[in-house]
């Protein structure tokens, strides 16, 4: 499908189209995977009430097998309602969402993986404290998943999504690419901004190396979602401010695969390089993965 | 490229591969079993075996085998459910040979004294493939209704089976036939457009050439 293989064909079949770029990657979506548009919009707004559920579902008090995640989440949230941060409260909104999704999929809750389980977080982190501040509609940010997995569903396929093939860049760095066309699309900007979004964004990720401690989606990966979150803001504002990728979207894309490539087995995703090797890691996880 | 796989899949955490992926094995398992399990011996190999309590590989792959899917929120608690049901589960590690890093090997005993032993392979995204039933080597997604059938190697069986699909109006996407040497078992897995039903794998079965047939509908 030629559309899904470059932003640059993305963009200019959506123009042909006439259509706002969800409602083309909808319809395109619809005729490969045969089913209806209502179908897929149900679906795509069953998906989103998941995504809202697994921010609701948190519990402060709960931890993860490892013992190492928990409770973040509520130290953020208490620290942004203080009103003493540096940010101020809609970033820390997005601080504490992205831990507050991120937590509970550590903690086995019922997430929904965009593109993966491990950056689960950076899209409600961006999405939803963004709906609250502006007031918009489900249907507002169903149309902002669609345009997240038209762009997501380029990088899968040029590049990769999975941190055992190309490190964590393509995991939490997919989200975040994602995550700041979403924003672009949503604020009201257009088809080149939500490009040079993506290309920021990736490019701010590059290299990035999934290395989990003990081999679990805990550390460092919930805290990396809040990373995703914010690079993914300054993205998404850079490129609605008339800023320009100097390299177009499609090349960033590239070089992501190809960097993933060099990245040694140990950085990706097996939890002996990076921060799994660190003497901490080692200390808590003397045999390794194994727990 | 599915969209649904960019935005999705809706799953219980916090592994696509080492969670969702081990439910869909043991659910595909228990299908295969075509029978409630009340026994499982479940061996974990590589990254299944060295990471997978922790990502709560082993609550999914019993979650699986009592028949819930990889969102369920039970999930994490499927072993209490599992000693409710009276499904007795053992968990040990093992080393296949030439395996997929993320795979788990399973022999079931059903309520009736059916068995089933199984290798599952999670392949990423949540995504799985079987890779060995009974001892015998195949590769199947369970993603369409798929038929496998273990027969005696000799002539007319696959002419057999593909007319009675022919006879029920089920359309054949894929045909794979394997078999160990010349003269022993073969098997064929066969992808479905539609679903396959209990009374067609009865009709396959009435050949003597015929030693089992499966079918799994998810």
């Amino acid at each position: 499908m030629a559309i899904f293989e470059s932003t640059r064909g993305l963009i200019e079949e959506t123009e042909k189209s006439g259509l706002p770029i969800w409602e083309y990657v909808l319809k395109t979506s619809c005729e490969e995977s045969n089913i209806s548009e209502e179908q897929s919009w149900e679906m795509m707004g069953k998906t989103f009430d998941a995504m809202l559920e697994s921010y609701r579902s948190y519990d402060q008090f709960q931890v993860s097998a490892s013992g190492l995640v928990g409770g973040d989440a509520e130290k953020m949230r208490v620290a942004r309602n203080s009103g003493d941060t540096i940010c101020g409260s809609f970033i820390g909104s997005v601080i504490a969402t992205a831990l507050t999704v991120s937590e509970c999929n550590a903690c086995m809750h019922r997430i929904v993986a965009a593109p993966t389980a491990g950056s689960c977080g950076v899209l409600p982190a961006v999405l939803l404290p963004y709906a609250h501040v502006k007031d918009l509609s489900r249907d507002d940010l169903i149309k902002a998943l669609y345009v997240a997995s038209g762009f997501g569903a380029v990088i899968a396929q040029r590049a990769s999504i999975s941190g055992a093939e190309a490190g964590c860049q393509a995991e939490i760095g997919s989200a975040s690419a994602m995550a700041a066309a979403a924003l672009v699309y949503l604020h009201g900007g257009d088809l080149r901004m939500m490009e040079n979004s993506v290309a920021m964004a990736l490019k701010n990720m590059m290299g990035l190396v999934c290395d989990p401690v003990a081999g679990l989606v805990e550390v460092p990966c919930v805290k990396r979602n809040v990373a995703g979150a914010m690079n993914a803001l300054a993205s998404a504002e850079m490129a609605l401010a008339g800023i320009e990728s100097r390299i177009p979207a499609d090349e960033v894309i590239d070089t992501m695969k190809v960097v993933g490539s060099m990245l040694p087995p140990s950085l990706r995703e097996t939890g002996e390089g990076g921060i799994a090797a660190s003497p901490t890691a080692h200390r808590l996880f003397p045999d390794g993965p194994k727990i | 490229m599915n969209i649904f796989d960019l935005i999705g899949p809706i799953m219980v955490g916090p592994s696509s591969s080492h969670t969702a992926g081990a439910a869909r094995i043991g659910l595909v398992a228990r299908t295969m079993l075509g029978e409630k399990p009340v026994k499982a011996e479940i061996l974990l190999h590589g990254s299944f075996a060295a990471t997978g309590k922790g990502h709560g590989t082993d609550r999914a792959l019993v979650a699986g085998l009592l028949g819930m899917k990889p969102d369920d929120l039970r999930i994490p608690d499927s072993f209490r459910f599992a000693r409710e049901e009276g499904l007795e589960f053992s968990f040990g590690e093992v080393k296949l040979d030439e395996a997929h890093p993320n795979s788990a090997l399973l022999r079931l005993t059903g309520e009736t004294g059916k068995t089933l032993e199984m290798i599952g392979a999670s392949v990423g995204g949540g995504k799985i493939e079987v890779r060995e039933i009974n001892g015998l080597k195949l590769r199947f997604t369970a993603e369409y209704p798929t038929l496998i059938i273990q027969n005696h190697d000799n002539p007319g069986s696959i002419a057999w089976v593909s007319k009675l699909l022919a006879d029920e109006n089920v359309n054949i996407g894929t045909f794979q036939v394997t078999r160990s040497s010349r003269g022993k078992d073969a098997i064929m897995v066969i992808e479905c457009d539609s679903r396959i039903t209990d009374d067609l794998v009865e009709k396959i079965m009435q050949n003597p050439d015929i030693i089992s047939a499966g079918k799994v509908n998810l």
